[in-house]
């Protein structure tokens, strides 16, 4: 753990001493829990149209697959047409995009990320890796299923997928909210345990606290 | 003016109207903007999935009481400012709850919402809502300063601090219109307003490549859903100001709708023009070229 | 490219000269003298610029090779200084006072190698793994592949298949 995280006194500007745990102090660890549609069906419906038709991307380009999303962005493909824009912040965020291939480091980023993301929230994989590997099935340091630590709605395959099969994927996407089935979140509170269990089994210097909103 | 009951839901019902052409106008502007870039751009109905999609989150967090407080104070500052201020000039129902001395009220709603929110995001703990907050405020009190002068210079003019009169003093064609008679007030006014409207280039407070967005940088679902609401009030609130002050004011809706959408454009069509300016670079531009004027307004008035 | 090999050769016992391109070359330089070497280059010669810092492993005669990368702006050519130390155990003298950037490469090294250069700042600070634990991966003794295996779960029905044998067979089914 680095030097940084540590419990320790720390004197003030004021010249006051005073504890500081960083894990405890900066993060919440109640685990995530389970949010029931718990409305009319009728209101539900409204809200996952609403969620289908508003998708808010993270912008958080884990692997080389992030370079097939700017081109969305452009007057050829224009995704905004669908609802869809990016922002910069995973409070605001409702969809990761896990873009290619995840290597340990950065799936430690991007749970810390997820987490911070507000129910309901999706998960797409994008290209082979986050299948099965894709080309770095024999890597030291990527993982091979996505779905072993996060919660997974869609996988769109590839390698790289065009950016038409993202739309694809996002239309695929956005028909299982409408269904109500994206249910993603709840899957991850639900079966927190096993999560966890995988996720720490590749993080080995896992210095942040399990659940950290 | 008196007060009567039944002002309470003609007030409401004005905040239902011009929240629905707010929704409307901003995704049009969004539009057009997507036309002019050669792409199809969103659907025109996309504020309201937004706005519902966010109201619909299940799950949210909070920093702290501020936390909270602060899109409610942000809220309170677009509503308040429109229910002050006669939306339609001339007519019972949307004459709202203003009164002699809406003036300054109305000038007080102004920064109100952004003292809210520099409280909430503050207490958010991000250091982007830090910088943006601390921009903004710096920012924001400087474009607010020619717009006090020009708004006394209109006063001084027509010798009331009552919106309702200044507006009534305008009536009869448009070179009645302060724009004609006070051009040097709404000269200082109109550089002001580019500077509250958080866009180009004016925008350093959001600066979405550089801080990623500023202050809301850590809100979300219901938090963020208040202050999108207020993203589509307050400007036009604000707009309405300006339509009494200098413009001539709206005797009825579509007159309101069309000189919204006209006073609305100036300030997207110098952001196209303009990048995106420091902000010691804006206030130096505000004290060299808004403030001079609202100083000349006050002394020819 | 050459003369500059003869007047090298004149101060400094090198071994062959190995030109790649008219503009890239590679020498073996005694482990001794390569610091003088990479002085000289660097103040005399304009090869003033570190491109990088590498290693291979040579599991067979148990040593690492190292090459030094130099560039001359100027002259618009590369040379590669080539030395080779023991594998075991890894040590190497810290260059990170002649070109401040080489203290990323000889973390990278340290790291993913396991060559210790005494000196070096941060040196032991992760890189780009994170709470490895095993021996360094580059190490051709670490097997990637059992890692792999053992420690990310597979999906079941992966296949691999010969790219141009495949096409060929999807393309002409019949085999004509």
């Amino acid at each position: 753990m680095k030097p940084e995280l540590q419990p320790r006194r720390v004197t003030g500007p004021d010249g006051q001493e005073f504890e500081v745990d960083p894990l405890r102090d900066y993060y919440c660890e109640a685990p995530p829990a389970v949010h029931p549609p718990a409305y009319l069906k009728i209101i539900e419906d409204l809200f996952n149209w609403a969620r289908a038709e508003s998708i808010w991307i993270l912008g958080f380009g884990t692997g080389c697959g992030a370079i097939e999303m700017r081109p969305l962005m452009t007057p050829r493909f224009d995704a905004y047409r669908y609802g869809i824009q990016w922002r910069p912040t995973p409070r605001q965020a409702n969809l990761f995009v896990i873009s290619g291939y995840l290597s340990v480091k950065t799936l430690k980023r991007v749970i810390r990320s997820y987490e911070q993301m507000q129910n309901p929230k999706y998960v797409v994989g994008l290209g082979s890796c986050t299948i099965n590997g894709g080309m770095y099935w024999d890597s030291y340091n990527t993982i091979k299923r996505l779905d072993d630590y996060l919660p997974v709605d869609v996988y769109i395959a590839g390698c790289m997928p065009r950016p038409e099969s993202l739309l694809h994927g996002f239309m695929e996407l956005k028909r299982i909210i409408r269904a109500g089935q994206a249910e993603g979140a709840n899957d991850y509170a639900r079966n927190f345990a096993w999560y966890k269990d995988n996720q720490k089994r590749v993080i080995h210097d896992w210095d942040m606290p399990d659940y950290n909103w | 003016m008196t007060f009567e009951w039944i002002q309470i839901p003609y007030a409401l019902l004005t905040i239902f109207i011009v929240l629905n052409y707010g929704l409307l106008m901003t995704a049009l502007i969004a539009k057009i903007a997507a036309r002019v870039g050669r792409r199809h751009g969103i659907p025109i109905w996309q504020n309201y999935a937004d706005l519902v999609k966010n109201y619909g989150l299940r799950s949210s967090i909070t920093h702290g009481v501020m936390f909270y407080m602060g899109p409610v104070f942000r809220l309170t500052g677009g509503v308040g400012l429109l229910l002050f201020v006669p939306t339609i000039y001339g007519s019972v129902m949307f004459s709202n709850l203003s009164f002699a001395g809406d003036l300054i009220l109305a000038l007080y709603f102004v920064f109100f919402g952004t003292l809210g929110m520099a409280l909430g995001a503050a207490e958010s703990g991000h250091p982007y809502s830090a910088i943006g907050i601390t921009r903004g405020l710096s920012q924001v009190t400087m474009a607010e300063l020619p717009l006090a002068l020009a708004v006394f210079a209109v006063a001084l003019h027509y010798q009331t601090l009552s919106i309702t009169e200044i507006v009534a003093a305008q009536q009869g064609g448009f070179l009645n219109w302060t724009l004609f008679t006070n051009p040097l007030a709404v000269a200082a006014a109109m550089l002001a307003f580019l500077g509250s409207m958080m866009r180009p280039p004016f925008d350093v407070v959001l600066a979405p490549q550089e801080i990623p967005i500023g202050p809301p940088t850590e809100y979300h679902s219901s938090y963020l859903a208040l202050m999108q609401t207020n993203r589509v009030l307050f400007p036009i609130a604000k707009i309405v100001v300006y339509m009494n002050l200098f413009f001539g004011g709206a005797t009825s809706w579509p007159e309101f709708f069309i000189k919204v959408f006209l006073i609305y454009m100036v300030s997207v069509l110098v952001g196209v023009v303009f990048p995106r300016f420091r902000v010691e670079q804006s206030i130096r531009w505000f004290m060299i070229w808004a403030v001079p004027i609202g100083i000349l307004a006050i002394v020819l008035a | 490219m050459h003369d500059l090999y003869d007047r090298l050769k004149t101060r400094f016992p090198l071994g062959d000269w190995i030109a790649r391109r008219p503009d890239l070359a590679f020498v073996d330089v005694p482990l001794a003298q390569l610091r003088s070497v990479l002085l000289h280059l660097r103040d005399q010669e304009g090869f003033t610029h570190l491109v990088l810092l590498t290693a291979v492993d040579w599991i067979e005669t148990g040593e690492f090779q190292l090459t030094y990368l130099l560039c001359n702006r100027r002259r618009a050519c590369d040379l590669g200084l080539r030395a080779r130390i023991a594998r075991d155990p890894a040590s190497m003298e810290s260059i990170h006072d002649l070109w401040p950037t080489a203290a990323t490469y000889q973390r990278e090294l340290r790291e993913m190698f396991g060559i210790d250069f005494p000196g070096s700042p941060r040196l032991h600070e992760d890189f780009i793994l994170e709470g490895w634990r095993e021996i360094p991966p580059y190490r051709r003794d670490f097997d990637t592949l059992a890692y792999a295996r053992e420690t990310y779960r597979e999906r079941p029905g992966r296949v691999t298949r010969d790219p141009a044998a495949y096409m060929q067979q999807q393309l002409d089914p019949g085999g004509h």
